[in-house]
């Protein structure tokens, strides 16, 4: 290494590695980022991306190992001290409070604590200043609860750049954007990348690590496995090397559709707070069939979600399963018609976390399939837990460890296996995979494959468009509570959808059909 | 009428305001509890052991504001307490305070009978006394209502103010505002949410004594069992009813007051004949139901508010 390629460095990590009680988060990991230089950090959940950026930014203290910032040693376990030395972080949940307002969350911790005032002019001229040069388009006066997840990443990333940051980490920052707000991210970075600043960018979209990056580290089960330059390497490769063998995503064989099993006409909901209903929302869901719905949370998915899964009723318009309009809908009617939910969040409502394994596998079923003259079938239940972790792989020590214990990619496939084992007609899959690994999110895509192939009707909501498009036989597009009509398989480009997706085909959809 | 007349005297508002002062100097210290995320229901406790401690060293032979400086260090300490098993141990914070409240009082009585074991009526001090404030205390109506009141009435004011001005206006006040909506939006600046949580505590504790004080030191001139009645709880509702505002809690403050100034005289006129006393002394706390449910429907609560924060989980 040459002297000036050695002044370049801003960071050297050397040799961290960091246990969790028996378990290792990171082994003996190291590596140097160059000023000006984009690396992407790849990995599974669960690889310990996050963990390593936690100790860099001083939240967690690495058992061995080292961190060097501009030369100089950090110490551990501060993250005043990475701050001050200029390190930014965006978390994926992002760290901000609803109730302060744009510029109060971008100065907060900025002043000591014992200073007079905030000087609250001097701050929005500066942010006003820094989102013009950075385009991060916000209004400083503006209350980040009422701001879009869009705006709020904006909000974070001024939050770094205010402190003069140099070096930024981003960890998984375009889970929750569209295609376009996330160009709209990779064209700010660019410019700051231009003006010398250093980028740790932590994913597992291959795409995105391809299309942002200058080298890429690839870390599996804690260690650091491979490193190349992203000019060298190719979508595949990186792939195969994150989860440490070839990976084939599932090949979705044409479907073969039959009779609508739930059809929607003109369907209307009211709306829920700032969710907004459905408004003359008409939708089939056939037999055999996977119909995927786009589009940017908080758009309606939640209605169409809650109406399908008997949480609400239709307020105006026809609802019909089977062909029949069913008598007085409510979830109970929604399972007895054999719908069954994968819900949008699985902990909160699709298990509870300190039941067991067992208690879990029967929470929608206990009161029929297991329990006898009104006493609960334990035996059964357990027989039940068993096959459910042999036939949907859940690795575990045994039906009695309380769910919290479990990763998320364990739970879903609980939850997708006491789904599925009940062969519903109509599977309502919201947020299949989110949080993933790409084993497990293949795992849950195979399986609603197979439920699709012995006719059932699935429903895949998801904000992740490969996702949609990988796995959907026909596509809807939902936004503002408004459904586009349906697309069939490969007939959108992902910009298509995510035009209307931001509301821009509905206009130009209404005027066409008039 | 008789209501018209009693609203327009000069005295029902002087009464108003100072039955308003200790619920002020409680609920700030509650707001400010509570805006850095913790609820402290230790606050009638703190209440009873700030009012027995003031009168007791002002009987000892401190001078008044002597009183209030040793209500504020009981109730400093006791804020301590409770900040180190609900911050860092991150306990119930109901329990801890629950239990903080048995605890103060109990050790208030405890105390009292040991300082003062053959008493049968508690000795009496000489009491913050009315001071005039030159000028606007010749004003009509305000004068006698505002600014003829004891010194520690015009603290609580005073009080109520800078606490705002720290909140909106500083770093400090913007980092206890951050620490009772999203912890880990303080954590991730470098800063300690354990810190200032505690600090918020044990400070919001200090003002629930002096408001406790205020009862002994200024409203009368002596300690009784009981004689903090429940205020503290009321406090509690009055923070929900300022929608966690230091400005809207006072004018609910002196709201619940007024009303409570208004059932004693409303005794005393005709309607008082007719109606059991017992009906005129629910009024304030059946229009502050009413007042709590119609102005806490749009209030934005800390979303941080009772959730422990544990340094490195997700």
């Amino acid at each position: 290494m040459t002297d000036t390629e050695k002044a370049q460095v801003v960071l050297r990590l050397d040799g961290i590695t960091k246990r969790f009680g028996p378990v290792t988060a990171n082994e003996d990991v190291s590596f140097a980022l160059n000023r000006g230089e984009v690396i992407a950090l790849l990995g599974e959940n669960g690889a310990g991306k996050t963990t390593l950026m936690n100790i860099l930014f001083g939240q967690y203290t690495a058992d061995e190992g080292s961190v060097e910032l501009f030369s100089q040693p950090l110490p551990a376990g501060n993250p005043r001290a990475a701050l001050d030395a200029g390190v930014g972080m965006v978390h994926q949940h992002f760290t901000l409070a609803g109730n302060l307002t744009v510029w109060e969350n971008i100065v907060l911790g900025v002043d000591a604590l014992s200073a007079a005032s905030l000087r609250p002019a001097n701050a929005k001229a500066r942010i006003r200043q820094l989102s013009e040069r950075f385009h991060l388009k916000v209004d400083p006066d503006a209350k980040v609860g009422r701001l879009t997840v869009g705006e709020r990443q904006r909000v974070e990333i001024l939050k770094a750049l205010y402190r003069n940051a140099k070096i930024l980490i981003l960890d998984e920052p375009t889970a929750v954007l569209t295609p376009q707000e996330a160009d709209a991210l990779f064209a700010t970075l660019r410019e700051a990348i231009a003006s010398g600043l250093s980028v740790i960018f932590i994913s597992h979209k291959l795409h995105e690590v391809m299309a942002i990056s200058d080298r890429v580290l690839v870390l599996r089960h804690g260690r650091l496995v491979a490193e190349r330059a992203t000019q060298d390497t190719n979508g595949e490769e990186l792939a195969a090397l994150m989860v440490g063998a070839e990976v084939s995503a599932p090949s979705i064989a044409p479907a073969s559709p039959g009779a609508p099993l739930l059809s929607m006409r003109d369907v209307t909901t009211p709306g829920a707070g700032s969710a907004p209903g459905l408004a003359r929302v008409s939708l089939d869901l056939r037999a055999g069939q996977i119909t995927g719905l786009a589009g940017v949370s908080g758009n309606g998915q939640a209605a169409l979600s809650d109406l399908i899964s008997g949480l609400i009723s239709p307020s105006s318009g026809t609802l019909e399963l089977h062909g029949a309009s069913p008598q007085g809908w409510s979830p109970r009617s929604a399972i007895a018609n054999g719908v069954a939910r994968i819900p949008e969040d699985r902990h909160k409502t699709g298990t509870i976390a300190d039941f067991d394994l067992t208690e879990n596998a029967i929470l929608e079923t206990y009161a029929t399939r297991f329990s006898k003259r009104g006493w609960l079938d334990w035996v059964g239940a357990r027989a039940f837990a068993q096959k459910l972790i042999e036939g949907y792989d859940i690795r575990c020590p045994g039906p009695d460890i309380r769910i919290r214990l479990l990763s998320g990619g364990n739970m879903q496939k609980l939850i997708l296996g006491r789904v599925l084992e009940g062969a519903p007609d109509i599977i309502l899959a919201n947020q299949p995979v989110r949080g993933l690994d790409i084993g497990a999110v293949n795992y849950v895509h195979e399986q609603l494959a197979k439920a699709r192939d012995r006719g059932a009707a699935v429903l895949l909501i998801s904000e992740d468009l490969d996702e949609i498009m990988r796995l959907s036989d026909v596509i809807h597009v939902i936004s503002e509570g408004r459904l586009s009509p349906e697309f069939a398989r490969g007939t959108m480009r992902p910009e298509d959808l995510g035009r209307w997706m931001a509301g821009e085909g509905f206009e130009k959809g209404m005027t066409d059909a008039a | 009428m008789d209501l018209i007349d009693i609203l327009l005297s000069a005295s029902f508002w002087a009464a108003a305001i100072r039955i308003a002062s200790p619920l002020i100097f409680a609920t700030i210290g509650e707001l400010i509890c509570e805006r850095a995320g913790v609820l402290n229901l230790g606050i009638e406790g703190i209440m009873v052991a700030g009012a027995f401690a003031g009168w007791i060293a002002v009987w000892g032979g401190l001078p008044l504001w002597g009183g209030v400086a040793v209500a504020l260090l009981t109730g400093m300490m006791l804020g301590l307490v409770h900040s180190v098993f609900s911050v860092p141990f991150g306990l119930s914070q109901h329990v801890v305070g629950v239990g903080l409240t048995l605890l103060a009082t109990s050790l208030t009585f405890y105390t009292y009978r040991v300082v003062l074991p053959e008493v049968s009526s508690p000795p009496k001090i000489t009491a913050f006394q009315p001071y005039e404030i030159p000028l606007l205390s010749d004003l009509p109506l305000v004068g006698p209502a505002l600014f003829s009141q004891t010194p520690l009435t015009y603290a609580a004011f005073i009080l109520a103010g800078l606490t705002a001005l720290v909140l909106y206006r500083t770093p400090l006040g913007l980092a206890v505002r951050a620490a009772g909506e999203n912890p880990q939006a303080v954590a991730a600046q470098g800063l300690s949410v354990t810190a200032i949580r505690m600090g918020a505590v044990v400070v919001g504790s200090g003002f629930m004594a002096i408001g406790g004080a205020f009862l002994t030191l200024s409203a009368f001139d002596s300690f009784f069992f009981d004689m903090v009645n429940g205020r503290g709880w009321i406090c509690i509702a009055l923070v929900v009813f300022g929608a966690w505002k230091p400005g809207k809690a006072v004018l609910g403050a002196i709201l619940f007051a007024a009303f409570d100034a208004l059932q004693i005289r409303l005794q005393q006129t005709g309607i008082g004949a007719v109606v059991p006393y017992q009906v005129f002394l629910m009024m304030p706390y059946i229009l502050s139901i009413l007042a709590l449910v119609v102005m806490s429907r749009r209030a934005e609560i800390p979303a941080a508010l009772m959730v422990p924060f544990n340094k490195g989980e997700r």
